[in-house]
């Protein structure tokens, strides 16, 4: 197994802070609009994101919600493993609102359209937007595409892009894993 | 471990604390789940579950239906009062002609303990067991459990008495298994006549006082005195069971601490507990109903989640 580095801590942080502007310039005072981080990973990403917008952006309020989508999914039955559910915390409504899930790579897109489904339960959104640090193009399932991404990659589908983050594996990169 | 180690619930005596641990971590998403504006997720949509009652039950039923509902599986119900087992067809052809209506997933009630243990030696469908005889009522300690470790933050190391018809009852025994299995000081408190011989060899202490019994612990489930098994009278009147074994709130009062109170239900309110007690703080005998959902659709997904395709 071999891996390369895709991006470095200074890279993540540029393009945080690039993804934090793209989402100013369309929700503005975020009044209207929610955050939802996809479990397990997108958390990490969106917990950053919305630190950035309070801090360095001076966004008053920013909602955040986690969605898990473990019982949505649609392969249910059809892996070797029980598929282990997350946490989900929406504590805001999300009728009417602007909803932008936040994960950290966009793969096949079968997350997000279970992701789709899931928010549903929780009411109907006005918009949804998808906001994705990694997308790795041509390796789409269904029509999804991120509104917001950090870097496109070209990946095989026997390569794996892992993400790791200082608050949960010490360090900021984005690795391309060969097995 | 994110699988439980057996395809059936056939019994608590049958699985591992890890199972436990597994369903209560399960049930605790699912709690999340019923409590959003629209409580449905998608995840069992392609398997049918049958329910067959050979006995009858109002809660239990009910809970399973709505738990299966809330995963989106196909219900199919069946009771015994109107079908052909009154015309004298077996179980397995009962349940044989069912299942080859293609269904996944069997819960069953049965008069006969061991019932469900002997379907699942002949038939291919994942099955639980929603009660069998005076043998086991899984599901119902799993939400008894998880009640108590909502309510007091873990089970291990809690004081549990159960109070009454330890002779007759299921949820007596399954909650015994599942209550040492995680690791919980368990008694059991009643009239000597409705104790089952040997049931210290469980590895439970018997306490004829239901005082003492009261003062030493953190949880008392109390359950009902079932009428309907009772082939002799095992004491001389419903009054005088009432006076030395049933709970109200004056004895409460009289405790040095402030105890839980459970009932697995139907309640027999002014014979094993009075009206102010099951309305009281204390009890979490509701608290339990909405649990039961919860745990019974983590037992379903997960064990739908070993039935491949």
């Amino acid at each position: 197994m071999s891996q390369k580095v895709l991006l470095n801590a200074t890279e993540i942080n540029i393009i945080l802070n690039r993804l934090a502007c793209q989402l100013i310039e369309n929700h503005l005072d975020f009044k209207e609009t929610v955050l939802i981080g996809i479990q397990p990973r997108g958390v990490y990403l969106a917990e950053r994101i919305k630190k950035l917008l309070i801090e360095e952006y001076a966004i008053e309020e920013i909602k955040l919600g986690y969605l898990d989508i473990t019982f949505y999914r649609d392969d249910f039955r059809r892996t070797e493993k029980t598929l282990e559910a997350n946490k989900t915390k929406i504590d805001f409504v999300v009728e009417k609102k602007k909803v932008v899930f936040i994960d950290d790579v966009l793969y096949t897109g079968r997350s997000i359209n279970a992701a789709l489904t899931a928010v549903q339960s929780f009411g109907r959104p006005e918009e949804v937007e998808l906001l994705c640090l990694i997308d790795r193009r041509f390796s789409r399932h269904l029509p999804i595409q991120p509104d917001y991404k950090g870097r496109q990659v070209d990946a095989i589908n026997e390569e794996k892009v892992k993400v790791c983050w200082k608050e949960n594996e010490g360090e900021d990169t984005v690795y391309l894993v060969k097995s | 471990m994110s699988e439980l180690s057996v395809n059936h619930l056939l019994g608590i005596k049958y699985i591992t604390a890890a199972d436990i641990e597994l369903i209560f971590k399960t049930a605790d998403h699912f709690k999340e789940v019923i409590n959003r504006p629209i409580k449905k997720v998608p995840s069992l949509r392609d398997i049918t579950i049958a329910n067959l009652f050979f006995e009858n039950s109002t809660r239990t039923k009910l809970s399973f239906e709505l738990a299966e509902k809330r995963l989106s599986a196909d219900v199919i119900n069946f009771s015994a009062a109107a079908s052909s087992v009154k015309k004298g067809e077996t179980l397995i052809d009962t349940v044989n002609n069912i299942l080859s209506m293609k269904v996944d997933m069997v819960v069953m009630r049965h008069p006969n303990p061991g019932a469900g243990i002997f379907l699942s030696k002949h038939i291919k469908a994942s099955i639980v067991n929603a009660g069998d005889g005076a043998h086991e009522h899984p599901t119902q300690a799993l939400l008894d459990s998880y009640s108590i470790r909502e309510k007091l933050g873990d089970v291990a190391g809690k004081n549990v008495v159960i109070v009454g018809d330890i002779l007759h009852s299921r949820v007596a025994l399954s909650n015994i298994y599942a209550l040492k299995l995680q690791g919980a000081n368990v008694k059991v408190c009643g009239p000597k006549t409705l104790m089952p011989k040997y049931i210290e060899s469980l590895g439970v202490e018997v306490e004829l006082d239901l005082r003492k019994a009261l003062e030493w612990c953190d949880v008392a489930n109390m359950l009902r005195v079932q009428n309907e098994r009772m082939d002799i009278s095992y004491f001389p009147s419903t009054r005088e069971y009432t006076q030395q074994y049933g709970v109200n709130k004056q004895l409460l009062n009289s405790l040095n601490k402030e105890i839980v109170i459970m009932h697995p239900g139907p309640i027999n309110r002014g014979v094993e507990i009075t009206s102010d007690v099951a309305d009281s703080d204390q009890a979490i005998i509701l608290d339990q109903v909405q649990n039961g959902v919860a745990v019974r659709m983590a037992v379903i997904y997960l064990l739908a989640s070993k039935i491949k395709q």
